[in-house]
């Protein structure tokens, strides 16, 4: 499952990063996206695949016995979600306005603040 | 429970609520603003002495034990750079009132200010590293905000370029976070701190560090990551750009030097000098960025850059006297360079342009704001006995003695350029008389403008005047650093 997972992982960041380098900045959203998707899987596989054994108690012990499902990876992911669910949404709108008022999608009419004044 | 930890977290939590509660009520958001700034600011200080009186604090957040739970701690390191960031929030406060348009204003200028310096406070406070990584993200969004905040073409490209190269280093920084979880099973800094050091591979470790220094570096703007800033930090009106100009790109060196002084001190040598090749490199490319700029806020934008390699130099070397000399560092280029953007930002006013080839007869019309442009430009330069003449003493100091001959040159070398570029400033929009055919005089001037400047410029004199005792403080946070 870990091999899996990270020829999983590799995508989705090479498919980000080719999203990046394209021209058209609704693409680049769409990298960034990837890339944080990738960054979270990432996370959860490193915090050791462990299969139908959570981090609960059972009634009739006092400690957690054998290996089991670490929950601070997923408590990281689900922190990681949040915060990119409200980043991604800004950048969906800046990349409207930009659109709107810029009258392109392509990054590369976009040099104005880089060029000498 | 130690209240002094989690204040300067909290005020400008409280402010900016209170300032969202009177959405409608512009002055009193303005009122806010100055008040809740003067408030961090003497919390700040407050929390500076107890950390030089009694060492290190730590608060266990929610009194969930050590390394399980959020612990929020303060040497003097944090103590200091919180004070910087109180001091520079109350200097851009005071100036908003002066300089901020009716339409920011009413678009929630002052509570996104306020959370952005919630997020900042928050990065140097915290002792956990994954919860470094959400106050960079309260920071980052804050900062989206405010730099593309008014929608004007020239912020949503820069703002574009701004946002996607920082949420790039956010994945980066959440996939070390990872890596840095799997390999430790700790989030706790100083807990794995410990624990690093009975890491079995060693090459596992130093990817894992190299990861940080490029999550790091592109939120600290080094070389060859820079490049978004002097696309962006001169696009915002010249409040933000101060305020960004002064915090964030610091908040990552911050960073840096908090994870290579802590965590990854193992393989010292080989990131260390790999460091310090990076720090040469800014201060080249930056300085050499800004000799070819005609406006103003680019131009020390790209000045930004330059500094911020003295800084990493400091770290670079890796001995407490360096290491105090990038602390004193901060403290002198936080306050320098937000007076110079604010000093624009007057001239701005006044003659209606950035652009130097079109500004000129200030120091005629202007003899008080020219002294307020040179004292921290010419410290910026390192000339004494201003403030960044001891901060580059001190880095030079520790470079003949570590033997790092070729990093001193450079150093040397880019204060002579960057003396060149402050002058070009000067001889362009001080001393060359006005042109004939050029716009008249645009907009007044009120005391709220001229405060801050003054009382930066100020303190960019008094650093160097007490430069001896702000020495010893820099030299004790840099032994806490290292864990002396």
């Amino acid at each position: 499952m870990e091999t899996v997972l990270a020829f999983v992982i590799g995508g989705l960041y090479a498919a980000g990063l080719y999203m990046l380098m394209r021209r058209s900045i609704v693409k680049l959203v769409i990298g960034l996206a990837l890339m944080s998707q990738a960054a979270n899987l990432l996370i959860f596989t490193l915090g050791r695949l462990i299969r139908g054994r959570p981090a609960l108690i059972p009634p009739d012990a006092a400690a957690l016995a054998g290996p089991f499902a670490d929950p601070v990876p997923q408590a990281l992911i689900l922190t990681a979600i949040v915060i990119s669910f409200g980043v991604h949404a800004f950048t969906i709108i800046l990349v409207k306005r930009a659109y709107q008022t810029v009258g392109t999608d392509d990054l590369d009419d976009m040099r104005n603040t880089d060029l000498l004044a | 429970m130690d209240i002094l930890l989690i204040l300067p977290i909290l005020i400008p939590f409280l402010t900016a609520v209170a300032a969202l509660l009177a959405w409608d009520r512009r002055p009193v958001q303005r009122a806010l603003g100055v008040l809740g700034t003067a408030a961090l600011l003497g919390a700040g200080l407050a929390l500076l002495a107890a950390v030089w009186r009694d060492g290190v604090r730590a608060l266990q957040v929610g009194n969930w034990p050590a390394p399980f739970g959020i612990t929020l701690s303060a040497d003097l390191f944090s103590a200091i750079m919180v004070v910087l960031a109180g001091l520079i929030g109350l200097a851009v406060a005071v100036y908003s009132l002066g300089s901020m348009d009716p339409d920011r204003e009413r678009f929630g200028y002052y509570p996104l200010f306020h959370f952005l310096l919630m997020g900042v406070c928050g990065a140097f406070l915290t002792g956990d590293i994954f919860n470094l990584y959400v106050w960079f993200e309260v920071m980052l969004i804050t900062s989206f905000v405010l730099m593309v905040l008014g929608g004007e073409r020239a912020q949503l490209e820069g703002g574009i370029k701004y946002v996607t190269l920082n949420l790039m280093a956010s994945a980066l920084f959440l996939a070390a976070v990872g890596i840095f979880y799997g390999v430790t099973g700790t989030l706790n800094m100083a807990d794995a701190a410990h624990r690093m050091r009975e890491v079995e591979q060693p090459g596992l470790v130093t990817a894992l560090a190299l990861m940080f220094l490029v999550a790091f570096g592109i939120k600290a703007a080094v070389f060859p990551l820079f490049f978004w800033l002097p696309a962006s930090y001169h696009t915002p009106p010249v409040a933000v750009s101060a305020l960004f100009s002064g915090l964030l790109t610091k908040v990552g060196v911050y960073a840096l030097i908090r994870v290579f002084t802590r965590l990854f001190v193992q393989d010292a040598g080989y990131l260390h000098a790999i460091i310090l090749v990076i720090a040469g490199l800014t201060m080249i490319t930056g300085v050499l960025g800004a000799v070819a700029q005609t406006e103003v806020r680019r131009l020390l934008s790209f000045h930004i850059v330059s500094q911020i390699g003295y800084l990493l130099m400091g770290l670079g070397l890796f001995t407490p006297a360096a290491l105090a000399g990038a602390v004193f560092f901060m403290a002198h280029v936080v306050l320098a360079k937000a007076a110079l953007f604010l000093v624009g930002g007057i001239a701005h006013r006044l003659r209606g342009t950035y652009n130097l080839k079109k500004l000129g007869g200030l120091y005629r019309s202007h003899p008080g704001l020219a002294v307020l442009f040179l004292l921290p430009a010419l410290s910026l330069a390192g000339l004494p006995p201003l403030s960044g003449f001891f901060a580059k003493l001190a880095l030079v100091w520790a470079g003949l003695e570590t033997g790092q001959f070729a990093i001193v040159a450079v150093a040397l070398g880019v204060s002579l350029l960057t003396l060149f570029s402050m002058m070009k400033i000067w001889n362009e929009a001080f001393w060359k008389p006005l042109g004939e055919n050029d716009p008249p005089p645009a907009g007044g001037t009120s005391p709220a403008l001229w405060l801050p400047v003054a009382g930066l410029a100020a303190l960019t004199v008094l650093i160097g005047l007490a430069a001896g005792p702000l020495f010893v403080l820099s030299l004790r946070a840099a032994e806490q650093l290292l864990g002396m």
